[in-house]
């Protein structure tokens, strides 16, 4: 009786998940299938005209918005490890008094829309003319990690025991030697979920692309999409192919390091 | 020793200390700044845009596209959060029943929320394409006549919080099932004990043990989802004449979706905004505290 009612969730669960991926399907269906057999109804429910067109297309137009992408993400990454650990160390072992207080800015910082923020970076930018830099882009992409991280971090140190940081100290370790050699080595897992949501933001970002560098020459990935999307002409082989080629980190990100996910998810419930 | 361990904490946090006055405060005081004064192309390069109060938020409340865009703005956050919640909350309670593959498929549901917005949005506009979108291929199949999905303004809005539905429901699942995990399942076998049916535990001790997280994940839900821009933008930039546009995608538009950029009224939009997203935010952190000291 067990066993059956454990094989019919099971069914129903598949058909809920099938449901769900539907479009996901759909995508990397068009992605495969040539374009004059995308306008046909009813449509072919698989790439029966496959072509590899459209993953032609991507290495010869996306490339290099897969590359700037790929360079803004880690920057994006190594500014807010930066900043964010030993916040995150303060706030949970050096208790400074007012370190509630930065925890609560932090908490409202992830609240601020993202078009004010790209509102603001944009008159900055103009009078430092930063306007269409890559590191701009980077500093901007930072904002939307930054505080997700300083409270990643200060959940995870404080969960270390006090008896180790007490060891270091009695070994005459000082505060940076104790955060550099004792702490951060047992921070892994933080770290780690840190990184791949700062990555993966900054790796989606449209907002502070489209505003801060819409005339750039290094243009993220999201804009190489858009330009296509712009397109009168639209090219949906292509389109979805780029979409595909764009939702990898995604993938690997799942796939490599899903209790990271669910982690980062309920720990700092935050996207913008 | 504690004032060396005070001076030790603050020199930790420095950096994001500066980093917030820099690249938060800073941004936020600019874009307050905007919208107090009345900017051109040229005063925004020579920097001497006169003051002038209040005159950009009177543009913006009696700009006929206020009302609809405030209308838009809560029915797309009002009905995206509903479904998202209700359908999240009825995913949770499945996966929580533990079935073979349970673990895996409920990872999958993750997939649409770690998904670029662009790429969602763009498969969406695929798909809801008036000539060869699978959903009118679909509706043609059942003998249904096609809809424009994006190109009518009667349909617009639609589209665009049906996309941001499916978006939305990985977060709902996720947040709801870690609370089902916190409910002892005792008090379930307890109640079937009683000769309760599921529909009867799921709404006498599973649905009230769960409101404090229930509360958590709508608030939460209402100041992201007031702020979504990427997936209205991108699948119909707010069009067809408005029928979507929200305070995200107007303020935008204001400020860089014309060859003649307004920012003073497009950074009034954007605050306020701001105000509706803090208000939620203040209730969210209120409710977070009493939580935690209860």
């Amino acid at each position: 009786m067990k066993q059956r009612r454990t094989w019919w969730n099971t069914g129903i669960g598949l058909v809920l998940t099938a449901l769900m991926l539907f479009p996901i399907y759909w995508m990397v269906n068009a992605s495969f299938t040539q374009d004059r057999y995308l306008r046909k109804t009813p449509p072919d429910w698989f790439p029966v005209h496959g072509t590899l067109e459209g993953y032609r297309a991507v290495l010869t137009q996306q490339l290099p918005y897969l590359g700037n992408s790929l360079v803004i993400g880690l920057g994006a990454v190594a500014l807010t490890l930066v900043l964010s650990a030993p916040a995150g160390y303060a706030l949970a072992k050096l208790l400074p008094s007012g370190g509630g207080a930065l925890s609560f800015v932090l908490l409202i910082a992830q609240m601020i829309p993202g078009i004010i923020m790209a509102m603001g970076f944009y008159t900055i930018y103009l009078d430092l003319g930063v306007v269409n830099t890559a590191g701009g882009l980077i500093v901007a992409d930072s904002t939307i990690a930054v505080p997700f991280g300083v409270l990643i971090f200060t959940a995870f140190m404080s969960s270390i025991p006090e008896e180790l940081t007490q060891a270091a100290i009695i070994d005459g370790a000082g505060s940076f030697r104790t955060f550099w050699s004792v702490i951060l080595p047992v921070s892994r897992n933080a770290i780690v979920t840190v990184s791949l949501f700062t990555f993966l933001w900054a790796w989606s970002d449209f907002i502070f692309a489209s505003t801060l560098d819409q005339g750039g020459t290094r243009q993220p990935i999201t804009l190489g999409i858009y330009h296509y999307i712009g397109n009168n002409n639209q090219q949906w082989n292509a389109i979805m192919a780029t979409a595909v080629v764009a939702s990898i980190p995604a993938t690997v990100l799942l796939v490599v390091a899903q209790r990271y996910v669910a982690a980062g998810v309920t720990a700092g419930a935050v996207k913008d | 020793m504690r004032l060396r361990r005070e001076v030790v904490g603050w020199a930790f946090c420095a950096p994001v200390v500066v980093y917030l006055v820099c690249f938060y405060a800073y941004p936020l005081y600019r874009n307050l700044d905007l919208s107090l004064r009345n900017y051109t192309v040229r005063s925004f390069v020579q920097g001497d845009a006169p003051f002038t109060g209040l005159a950009n938020y009177r543009t913006v409340v009696e700009n006929p596209t206020f009302w609809p865009a405030l209308a838009h703005t809560i029915v797309f956050t009002l009905v995206s959060i509903a479904f998202q919640f209700t359908i999240g909350m009825a995913l949770a309670v499945f996966f929580n029943r533990h079935f073979r593959l349970s673990v895996t498929l409920r990872a999958l549901f993750l997939v649409p929320w770690l998904l670029p917005l662009i790429v969602s949005a763009s498969t969406w506009s695929w798909m809801l394409n008036s000539d060869s979108g699978v959903v009118n291929a679909v509706l043609h199949g059942l003998g249904m006549s096609p809809v424009n999905w994006l190109t009518s303004p009667r349909w617009s809005l639609i589209s665009v919080i049906i996309a941001n539905i499916w978006i939305g429901i990985p977060f709902n699942l996720v947040i709801l099932y870690s609370g089902l995990q916190a409910i002892p399942s005792t008090l379930d076998e307890a109640a079937a004990l009683d000769g309760a049916t599921g529909w009867q535990k799921f709404w006498r001790v599973t649905f009230p043990l769960l409101r404090p997280v229930s509360a958590i994940t709508i608030l939460l839900g209402l100041i992201y989802t007031l702020k979504v821009f990427d997936i209205i933008w991108i699948m119909t930039r707010g069009g067809p004449t408005d029928s979507s546009t929200t305070f995200a995608t107007w303020s935008y538009r204001l400020g860089f979706g014309n060859l003649l950029p307004a920012f003073g009224p497009g950074a009034a939009v954007g605050n306020l905004l701001i105000i509706m997203a803090l208000a939620f935010g203040i209730v969210y952190l209120r409710l977070q505290r009493k939580q935690q000291a209860a």
